[in-house]
């Protein structure tokens, strides 16, 4: 009786160790269900679920343009959702849409610039500069929830519509 | 004919479901309790790697203390590299966020380090590529805590936290916080 108890609980364990590896390995490595912040607001509007493939990550195959989830650099805990605006070596224009002066900086090595798509309430390297790549956890790949705006997410980086935008509106 | 081919299907089932229970509790294993490490160059020198050259040290990173990001002064860490992503640095912890650091050689002299930073520095002053050449770096490049050193047999030991003298963060400020 005691030995079947035993035997019992002792698999019970198991399938949940098991199961829980699993688990571990399938979030780690191929992809998590992330819920996103105001800061990407017209590609992706808050509480949306996305999910977020980490494939790409460990591959280094993040490019321009990608919308990715990262650690934030002033609290890991806390993750961050952004476009890949420029790579390693890349030159990137670092002062607000409105202003007349351009200041430009070089991305350094092993670093990328994010920028959220909603660019007044985003902050993003703008505001703390580029972050190292390792912070990056995915690339967001599809939209899940709610499911009228299930699929992939919009291609073409906002950058240039935000520009055009803003200078519509600086009146 | 027919016994060996079931014996066959039950050795691969054995093997498949073997598989699939080693390969995830392994991999979890590694990337959430611990795993070892080669040390590599002579940044730790004479902490490790003290011949320089002929052996590598083997130390063995605890990745359960990390979880929470917390680390204390005087560790030895591994951290992500944040030049070169596929690559991990092994380090001493200097300072931690809010501390007063004495820089050598940075462009500061002497900086604060930011909320959710660090402050690395390998013991052999000058031969390291630390926090004096890239800046306090963030905690979430953290990878792992060195813990012991396993290999070679005879300086098996437990890492304690040190801090080289004269090192670390600025009494005034140590005494405000």
């Amino acid at each position: 009786m005691l030995r079947q108890v035993l035997g019992r609980t002792l698999g019970f364990v198991g399938y949940t160790i098991q199961y829980g590896c699993i688990a571990h390995c399938a979030f780690e490595y191929i992809g998590e269900f992330v819920c996103s912040g105001p800061s990407m607001e017209p590609t992706i509007v808050s509480h949306d679920i996305i999910l977020s493939e980490r494939l790409s990550r460990h591959l280094c195959k993040i490019q321009k343009g990608d919308i990715v989830i990262a650690k934030s650099p002033f609290d890991p805990k806390m993750n961050i959702c952004k476009r890949v605006i420029g790579l390693e070596g890349d030159k990137v224009c670092t002062s607000a849409q409105s202003d007349a002066l351009k200041t430009h900086t070089y991305v350094p090595k092993g670093h990328v610039w994010l920028e959220g798509d909603n660019l007044r309430s985003s902050t993003d390297s703008r505001s703390y500069g580029p972050i190292p790549y390792a912070l990056i956890r995915g690339r967001v790949c599809l939209k899940l929830w709610p499911p009228h705006r299930f699929g992939t997410l919009s291609e073409s980086p906002t950058r240039w519509i935000t520009e055009t935008q803003s200078g519509s509106e600086s009146d | 004919m027919a016994q060996q081919v079931t014996a066959g299907r039950r050795y691969l089932r054995a093997f498949v479901s073997g598989f699939f229970v080693a390969v995830p509790v392994t991999v979890t294993v590694l990337d959430r309790v611990a795993c070892v490490a080669r040390v590599e160059g002579a940044s730790m020198q004479p902490f490790l790697n003290p011949e320089g050259g002929s052996g590598c040290d083997v130390v063995l990173l605890n990745r359960w203390t990390v979880r929470n990001y917390q680390v204390q002064r005087g560790d030895v860490v591994s951290i992500m590299s944040p030049r070169n992503p596929q690559q991990k640095i092994i380090k001493r912890v200097i300072g931690l966020e809010g501390d007063f650091i004495r820089t050598l050689g940075y462009k500061n002299r002497y900086l604060r380090v930011p909320d959710g930073h660090v402050w690395i520095e390998g013991d052999h002053r000058g031969h390291s590529l630390d926090s004096n050449s890239f800046g306090p770096v963030s905690v979430g490049l953290l990878h792992g805590r060195a813990s012991h050193i396993i290999w070679p047999p005879n300086r098996w030991q437990r890492i304690k936290p040190f801090l080289p003298p004269n090192r670390g963060p600025l009494e005034t400020e140590e005494e405000e916080g």
